[in-house]
């Protein structure tokens, strides 16, 4: 099963394709051929004239340059101030179980095609599914992070409809029960935005499995294999039936920004869960964004836009923005009218969101309940097993963290990253001064890992080292200068700050008598400047004092310098 | 007590009680358990045994066409004689060793075609066995090819197949019901000794009768569905067919349990039910002795044949004569199921059906569009049957209706189950006719699907509550020169094979003077 099928459209020509090599046919008959070949290679494919739906290209030209061009001159404030903005989002999270939601593959984002499948997940004749177990306990995990109701009793239930990258013709999902309810999400926005904490609104979590992927090729979609000129459908199924779950938000975010901050509150709490990697860029974590306007005091609500293709939080951003200003326009156009109900990618390289599909009416997904799985029923022990289980989440660890005394903007850089506030919570656990620990983490060692691009785990240096490094210069046993030298040799190649104390004979020089020896050797040395000093160039203090550094090689206790030395220039005078 | 047929039997033969020595010539009526003796004793050698039933496959296959498969005699004889390797060298052989079994062809094989019936899935191999197979061939059975069946299942007559007519082998111009129509004549005319089914409306059990075989429906969940292409896969199971009861049953032995695979599967431990199936010399006078039989009162109204009626009452009486008791018992919900039975099949399979869409098998219509791809590629694979019972789905299961039908049909799901529950928590086991009808004329009701539907009537309940039923032969009407085989259905309590077997084997033993060989090979045919 390791090839992928794929297929043109063509009279006259038809090529068969897979990874390991190629074959290129010539014929008129095509489809017998095809079946035959494709059939008899396990290969996956559908070809049809066009490509599939209408893409973005091809929407209606006026529409967007009449809005894109004049898009400028509408400013944001007045937007907020004429318009009532409504946005909801639809995430899906992919839960990292070791294999797939309903049979035992695995996946590895970037495999081969088709190279992670089976009977199940390929949607055979005759295969049924078989609920893996961790993906109750990831969803409960995730119901109860989101302060939501669970669902003792919820079941599964098949969603209908018919796309080449869904082989069963249905996804099972979760419809009138999901397992998940009414919950919400804390979030502290970020500083440079305003700041302020919101609670956004939870309506439902539920799981479902993921579809596999098309690769549209001919059309230049797959450049990997555009040497055909007609449109061929790949069809990959790695990612068939991996879990997912959706989360549905309350129309409760009023600001692109708003709307971001809680798909990266999500992306924090999946990862401190554990339940998933929350790569935008891998589709582990997917948005897909509802937004409607409508001028203040209308009482009708704008109609409802969805926003797909945003692969950042930035993205995010923007693209809700966009989509305010391309609304608000049509409306002050008095051409509110051409708002329908659509889907709109986001185009990262335009800056702008362009029409994907308009759908029709709803759409009729028949659900009915899966008569393949047996429903799924939570025990109150097995719930209250997995709450007590449940990790500090980002919320709490941010109200902690601001009893502490940290500043937001502090807080929110520490809780960021869930394994950055480990190693916050782990250095102070050894005593360290929090206020230190906080300024070493995000000063020096956060450049550090952007320079080199690493994560805090990467690092080789341990909390503990932290830990010890801040009491070492507490104490005076090393000076700041020096502890920020040892800092990048315990980051680059690991060690005790006790060792590298030792090693280099690095401790700090606090006896008077000793640096007084010193400041005497440095001023008898430099005669020359010691008279300008003493003519009034006082600024050349700091060229004694880091003279004396420089012959203690850094260890000279500064305070202690700086009084010696002040009192050795000023004496003689 | 009922009382007795209102009208005179028109019985070729009346099946009479005998005494336990006077059935004595029955005995080892199993197949299966014949099969183990004469090969463990050498009497006979599992070549010999698979030529002879080839021999005889090839010559009534022309006339029958019950196999849309069989696979080179080369292959099935390679097993044989492995199998005969294996006893001259004393090694412990499987329950099954050497049994000839037919598989309907919407079960998986990973080495036959399994089409469905279909021509979407014309030539499609699955990778895999179904685990019944698989569970089957680890047991020592041998599969002699695929049975022909109604489209994915869809049919009571077989005549729904996307290739070809399986003949009734008690008359050629019959149907041999359905869908598993191919499995059923399979097995009456003796080409294989047992075979696989599956029924989730009747599709073993209407056969059975109509064939004049055992035919065993387990309870939901008792043997695992993977592997079985679904039709509607709340109802469906795989089900038995057999020249005996033993041989239903020991077959169900080997299938049984639980499937990782299936999460319907059920945990329950499986019985040995072939440990029951007695000698007839070791019965008693009264071997049922205390066992509460209910009748159902609907089943033998208006609308049922009078000779089915007459043949089941009498069958009733037989086994009254063997010590049970029996009385009638109405289940007023029953006429309700033949609806809910259609809707609920009608939309599950409307869904289970959505992966035949061309793109991974079947031929794909190249389309200008993809719903024309899809549109094209089914409507050319699909029969009008299937198309049918999609359609009807796809409406019942559609926003506005779905509260009208899907879920109406379950309401009346939960009030059938529950009235069965409440007959055999004071019954041992429910009786009614297999069919309201025997086997009728190729064609006779092929224009008129209403007509055909009326045939589930008595068997649709059971599958709607999940229960095992047995349907066994137990008298002919008059038809063509042997008569046509009258099919009794007995129902019981979920996950109690156990007593139906038991029940089934000793009326089967002590029903005296039918013999249930078809025609077509009584002249070399000896039990």
């Amino acid at each position: 099963m390791s090839l992928v099928l794929f297929c043109l459209k063509s009279e006259a020509l038809c090529a068969v394709v897979d990874l390991t090599g190629f074959l290129l046919v010539s014929s008129f008959n095509l489809s017998d051929l095809l079946n035959l070949f494709l059939r008899k290679h396990g290969v996956l494919y559908f070809s049809t004239k066009s490509a599939l739906g209408q893409t973005a290209a091809q929407e209606k030209q006026h529409t967007r340059m009449k809005v894109s061009s004049k898009l400028d001159s509408v400013k944001f404030d007045e937007i907020s101030k004429n318009y009532e903005v409504v946005i909801g989002i639809e995430t899906h999270v992919q839960l990292s179980t070791l294999t797939k939601a309903f049979c035992s593959c695995p996946y590895n984002y970037g495999a081969q095609p088709n190279t992670s499948v089976c009977p199940v997940c390929m949607g055979l004749p005759g295969a049924l599914p078989v609920l893996n177990s961790k993906v109750i306990e990831y969803a409960v995990k995730v119901g109860l992070a989101l302060n939501c109701r669970l669902s003792l009793s919820s079941k599964f239930d098949r969603k209908q409809y018919f796309y080449p990258d869904l082989p069963k013709g249905y996804q099972i999902s979760q419809f009138d029960i999901p397992i998940a309810l009414g919950g919400y999400l804390d979030v502290d926005l970020p500083v440079e935005f305003g700041g302020g904490h919101r609670k956004f609104g939870v309506t439902r979590v539920h799981m479902e499995e993921d579809a596999g992927k098309l690769l549209h090729t001919g059309n230049g979609n797959y450049s990997q294999e555009n040497y055909y000129s007609f449109p061929i459908g790949i069809v990959d199924l790695n990612r068939a039936g991996v879990p997912l779950l959706e989360i549905v938000s309350e129309p409760d975010m009023r600001t692109g920004i708003e709307a971001a901050e809680y798909a990266a509150e999500l992306q924090r709490l999946v990862r401190y869960l554990g339940v998933s990697n929350g790569n935008m860029q891998e589709g582990s974590l997917r948005c897909d964004v509802n937004i409607s306007i409508r001028p203040i005091g209308q009482l009708e609500f704008g109609t409802k836009v969805e926003i797909k293709n945003l692969n950042s939080f930035s993205s995010m951003s923007r693209a809700i923005d966009f989509e305010i200003s391309r609304q608000a326009l049509l409306y002050s156009l008095g051409q509110a009218d051409e708002i329908v109900q659509e889907t709109r990618l986001w185009e990262e390289g335009a800056q702008k969101t362009v029409t994907m599909r308009k759908k029709e009416g709803l759409a009729d997904y028949r659900y009915f309940p899966e008569p393949d799985l047996p429903a799924v029923n939570l025990s109150e022990e097995y719930v209250n097993e997995i709450r007590d289980s449940l990790p500090e989440l980002p919320e709490m660890k941010r109200r902690r963290y601001e009893n502490m005394g940290l500043s937001m903007q502090d807080v929110l850089f520490l809780t960021n990253d869930v394994n950055v506030a480990a190693f916050f919570d782990a250095t102070i656990a050894t005593g360290a001064d929090v206020k230190l620990a906080t300024n070493w983490i995000m000063g020096d060692i956060a450049a550090y890992m952007k320079n080199e691009k690493l994560s805090i785990n990467d690092i080789k240096l341990t909390p503990q080292e932290l830990g010890e490094l801040i009491a070492s210069i507490k104490s005076g046993t090393i000076s700041g200068k020096i502890g920020k030298e040892i800092l990048f040799e315990l980051m680059a190649k690991g060690g005790t700050v006790e060792g590298l104390i030792k090693e280099k004979d690095l401790v700090q020089i606090v006896d008077p008598t000793e640096i007084e020896k010193i400041v005497d050797k440095v001023l008898a040395n430099n005669p020359k400047q010691l008279e300008q000093y003493r003519g009034g160039k006082t600024k050349l203090q700091g060229f004694f004092a880091g003279q004396v550094m420089k012959e203690t090689k850094g260890k000279a206790n500064p305070g202690l310098l700086n009084k010696i030395l002040l009192d050795r220039l000023n004496s003689k005078s | 007590m009922l009382s007795s047929a209102q009208t005179t039997p028109r019985l070729l033969r009346s099946p009479t009680t005998t005494t336990a020595a006077a059935a004595a010539a029955l005995k080892c009526s199993s197949q299966i358990l014949t099969t183990r003796k004469s090969l463990i004793s050498r009497q006979t050698s599992a070549v010999d045994l698979a030529k002879s039933f080839l021999h005889r496959l090839r010559r009534t296959e022309p006339q029958l066409n019950s196999f849309l498969y069989v696979p080179p005699d080369e292959a099935v004889l390679k097993q044989a004689e492995d199998l005969d390797k294996k006893i001259k060298n004393n090694e412990e052989l499987g329950p099954l060793a050497g049994v000839l079994v037919g598989i309907k062809d919407n079960i998986c094989t990973y080495d036959m075609p399994s089409t469905a019936g279909s021509k979407l899935l014309e030539n499609y191999r699955p990778p895999f066995d179904a685990t019944a197979v698989r569970k089957l061939r680890e047991c020592g059975a041998i599969v002699v090819g695929k049975t022909n069946l109604d489209e994915f299942g869809m049919g009571s007559t077989t005549e729904a197949s996307a290739y070809q007519v399986t003949a009734n082998p008690w008359d050629l111009s019959r149907v041999p019901g359905g869908s598993s129509g191919g499995s059923a004549a399979a097995v009456s005319a003796r080409q294989c000794m047992v075979s696989l089914g599956s029924d989730t409306g009747g599709s073993v059990r209407q056969p059975a009768s109509f064939c004049g075989v055992v035919g065993l429906k387990p309870t939901y969940g008792r043997v695992s569905r993977y592997g079985l292409v679904a039709y509607a896969s709340s109802l469906d199971v795989i089900g038995c067919f057999g020249s005996s009861v033993a041989d239903a049953g020991i077959l169900l032995n080997s299938i049984s349990g639980h499937d990782k695979n299936d999460a319907t599967s059920s945990s329950r431990e499986v019985p040995d039910y072939a440990s029951q199936f007695l000698e007839i010399d070791d019965l008693e006078s009264k071997p049922l002795k205390g066992l509460r039989v209910g009748v159902i009162r609907e089943t033998l109204e208006d609308g049922v044949d009078l000779e089915v009626i007459s043949s089941v009452r009498d069958a009733v009486s037989h086994l009254e004569e063997l010590g049970c008791i029996v009385t009638e018992v109405s289940l007023p919900s029953f006429s309700l199921g033949l609806p809910a039975y259609y809707i609920l099949a009608s939309s599950e399979s409307s869904s289970n059906l959505s992966r035949y869409d061309g793109v991974r098998y079947g031929n794909q219509v190249f389309g200008d569009e993809l719903n024309s791809l899809y549109g094209d590629s089914r409507a050319q694979g699909f029969g009008s049957e299937v198309k049918m019972r999609i359609l009807m789905g796809t409406y019942a299961l559609s926003a506005g209706y779905y509260d009208a039908y899907y879920k109406r049909a379950q309401q009346v799901r939960t009030i059938i189950r529950n009235s069965f529950k409440e007959a055999l928590d004071k019954n041992d086991i429910l009786i009614s006719p297999a069919a309201p009808s025997v086997a009728y004329k190729i064609g006779e009701k092929k224009n008129d699907p209403l007509a055909m539907y009326t045939g589930d009537v008595m068997t649709v309940n059971v599958n709607l509550a999940g229960l095992p039923a047995l349907v066994l032969p137990c008298g002919f009407v008059e038809g063509e020169s042997k008569g046509l085989p009258v099919g009794i259905q007995m129902i019981g309590a979920a996950f109690d094979e156990e007593k139906l077997l038991k029940i089934g084997h000793i009326f089967e033993q002590t029903l005296q003077g039918c013999s249930f060989v078809p025609p077509i090979v009584a002249d070399e045919w000896t039990p």
